[in-house]
């Protein structure tokens, strides 16, 4: 069950929600509204939950004794296998909600896959808890997302600004690599192709509804966070995230 | 949009379960019903509070006025007939 | 019988008084200035935790905290809310806050510089925070009642997980001990200051008792929480830093040294390590706000369904 390629893939997904949940929580307090701080807190909360479930998933299939967090601690940048979409500074409250769309609908539909297939029945049990939450998280992103769209000038400007930042980062959610393949072939996998026009769909009818432009797909897109090639950002948050960990490493917290 | 915009209060019914009514628990802002109730879910189910979430803006409701209090809800206080107990039935009576 | 002395009896018998009561001016006025000042204690409070939410040393403990955290969100809002029935708006209150003119508790002016301030803080400043807050669930006006009861309920946890906390690192390593102890060294008195003045320096104790929006003398619930907090120092085997704490067979309680009442009234006036950055961070999130509840309340604006709500209650 050790196939590297297999492992990789669950790390793949357990990688993406934890850094999602970083970025979330550091909302938590500075909130526009405290119903908004509570709100992104649960966003969080969900993420750290799928992360902790797919490590140690990880864990046990890599069967080396670690921990789940052993991966969320104790690895590099360079061994993180997130998209660079989610490893991108928050923001501003419309540049997190609007990543937690773009990135939460193909977050979804990925995770609705993995949660109907039967090759890996453990990953589709975890799959079948971070679907209904990663819905909620569209619904509410995507309202957002409408009400900045549609809402007054500046709003309408930021949030367009945001869009136009992300969709760059878009274009690697879709473009399959080995594992991605590998998963593809072994029946665990969506495929990405079909799962694009489905997530195209989706943005486009929220996107109208926002009065926003969806940007043209054809220009240039970055990657590399699959590969473990990252931005910046990554290694500020990483260092902020296992600095006390790794002061004290092999302690029960 | 330079004045303060505050967004509306909403008053929150949860249902704790299938088979209960929904009851009042508490208020919150938000700007529309759909936040409201997503807001709510939030706020006020994070314990698994509720099955169930009725908002409903607080300027919508119409309470009685304290003032009225007496002449509302004294009156009742002599109907005891409508009571149960009201009624001495002899013991061999049961069931009833 | 005038409306005032109606109302005293009434509260002497221990009848709840709900919104549209009437209440004598200075009795509403109390209860916002308490009420509120509980809520941005509230709000400010996540702030010294939060800033260790993206450190937390595991990802179970980052849960922990986050969900702590938010419940802090939680019962701000609870108390703005019970506030707001009084016939004062949130944003007046919050203005409030920004502008320096309401109080917050004051320990949160203290920076949270270690970990182990994640357990101090739970163990000490809730369990304070609990002691205050409990007899609250019976405070004569009702919605605060009812508000105290939700926020009790959902405080139990807090005090837990800090005291956990502190069990792991004083089960730990010699680094984590220490870790423990310096924590504690700097948090024990100024949790004792968050049962605010003594009882003979404080101005609104005798009002507050006889209305029952407060049910203990402030230093009643200080020697209880002393009482309670010895035995548990003990227990994970830290020492408290003060070197008068003593049990006094006699009395039947702890007997504790003088609480730097110097540094108390200069925390209070502004001049905590804090106070600055703490009111700094929250305006700052309010007002980085701004366009996003703009936007919302444009949209709503725009939007206003004139039709009745999408699906009937029922």
């Amino acid at each position: 069950m050790a196939n590297s390629a297999h492992l990789n893939y669950v790390l793949r997904l357990a990688d993406d929600a934890v850094i999602q949940g970083q970025r979330l929580s550091e909302w938590c307090g500075h909130g526009p509204i405290l119903e908004e701080d509570i709100a992104l807190t649960n966003l969080a909360l969900d993420c750290i939950g799928q992360a902790r479930a797919l490590y140690a998933l990880a864990a046990e299939r890599a069967g080396a004794g670690q921990t789940e967090d052993d991966f969320a601690y104790f690895r590099d940048e360079e061994a993180f296998r997130n998209h660079l979409m989610v490893e991108l500074p928050k923001g501003d409250f419309g540049f997190t909600l609007m990543r937690q769309f773009l990135f939460g609908a193909f977050n979804w539909l990925r995770m609705e896959h993995l949660s109907g297939q039967t090759q890996d029945p453990e990953l589709a049990a975890i799959a079948t808890k971070a679907v209904k939450e990663l819905r909620y998280h569209v619904e509410h992103a995507r309202d957002w997302v409408v009400r900045l769209g549609d809402g007054t000038e500046e709003s309408h400007r930021r949030v367009a600004e945001s869009l136009a930042a992300l969709w760059p980062y878009t274009g690697e959610l879709f473009a399959p690599d080995s594992i991605d393949e590998w998963a593809l072939q072994a029946g665990i996998g969506p495929d990405l192709n079909a799962l694009h026009s489905r997530w195209t769909a989706i943005v486009e009818a929220a996107l109208t509804e926002a009065t926003l432009d969806l940007p043209s797909s054809t220009g240039w897109m970055q990657s590399g966070g699959k590969a473990g090639r990252h931005s910046e950002h990554l290694g500020y948050l990483l260092a902020e995230m296992q600095s006390l960990a790794r002061k004290h490493p092999g302690v029960t917290w | 949009m330079s004045e303060r915009s505050t967004w509306p209060l909403w008053e929150v019914f949860v249902r704790s379960r299938q088979g209960l009514s929904h009851r009042h628990v508490g208020s919150l802002h938000a700007p529309d019903a759909e936040m409201a109730i997503q807001n709510a879910r939030d706020v006020y189910t994070r314990r698994q509070e509720g099955v169930s979430i009725w908002v409903l803006p607080a300027s919508s409701i119409t309470a009685s006025s304290p003032a009225d209090k007496d002449c509302l809800f004294e009156p009742a206080n002599d109907k005891v007939y409508r009571h149960p107990t009201f009624y001495d039935l002899p013991d061999e009576v049961k069931n009833m | 019988m005038n409306m005032n002395e109606r109302f005293e009896a009434y509260i002497a018998s221990d009848a709840k008084i709900e919104p549209k009561d009437w209440m004598p001016d200075a009795y509403r006025k109390t209860l916002i200035r308490q009420i509120s000042q509980h809520a941005h204690s509230e709000v400010v409070g996540m702030l010294p935790e939060g800033n260790w939410v993206t450190r937390a040393p595991s990802l179970l403990r980052k849960s922990i905290l986050l969900a702590k955290v938010q419940d802090e969100a939680g019962h701000g809002l609870y108390l703005y809310s019970a506030c707001e029935t009084l016939g004062v708006s949130r944003d007046d209150l919050i203005a409030d806050l920004h502008s320096g003119k309401a109080k917050y508790s004051s320990i949160f002016n203290y920076p949270a510089t270690s970990w182990a301030d994640m357990g101090t803080v739970g163990w000490l400043v809730d369990g304070a925070a609990i002691m205050n807050q409990v007899p609250l669930c019976k405070t004569s006006y009702g919605p605060y009642a009812r508000a105290m009861v939700r926020v009790c309920k959902e405080e139990s946890f807090h005090q837990r997980q800090g005291f956990q906390i502190l069990l792991a690192l004083c089960n730990g390593t010699e680094a984590q001990k220490a870790m423990a102890q310096e924590s504690l060294n700097r948090w024990w008195w100024p949790a004792l200051m968050m049962f605010g003045p003594r009882d003979e320096d404080s101005q609104h104790t005798e009002e507050s008792m006889r209305w029952r929006i407060k049910r203990f003398t402030n230093d009643e619930l200080r020697q209880k929480f002393v009482d309670m907090t010895v035995p548990q120092a003990e227990l994970l085997g830290l020492t408290i830093p003060d070197p008068d704490l003593k049990w006094n067979e006699e009395r039947g309680h702890y007997d504790f040294g003088e609480i730097d009442w110097n540094e108390f009234h200069h925390v209070i006036r502004g001049n905590g390590p804090c106070n600055r950055e703490r009111l700094e961070a929250r305006r700052k999130a309010h007002e980085e706000g701004a366009w996003v509840r703009d936007a919302a309340s444009a949209y709503a604006k725009k939007h206003a369904r004139t039709d009745a709500s999408s699906t009937h209650a029922a």
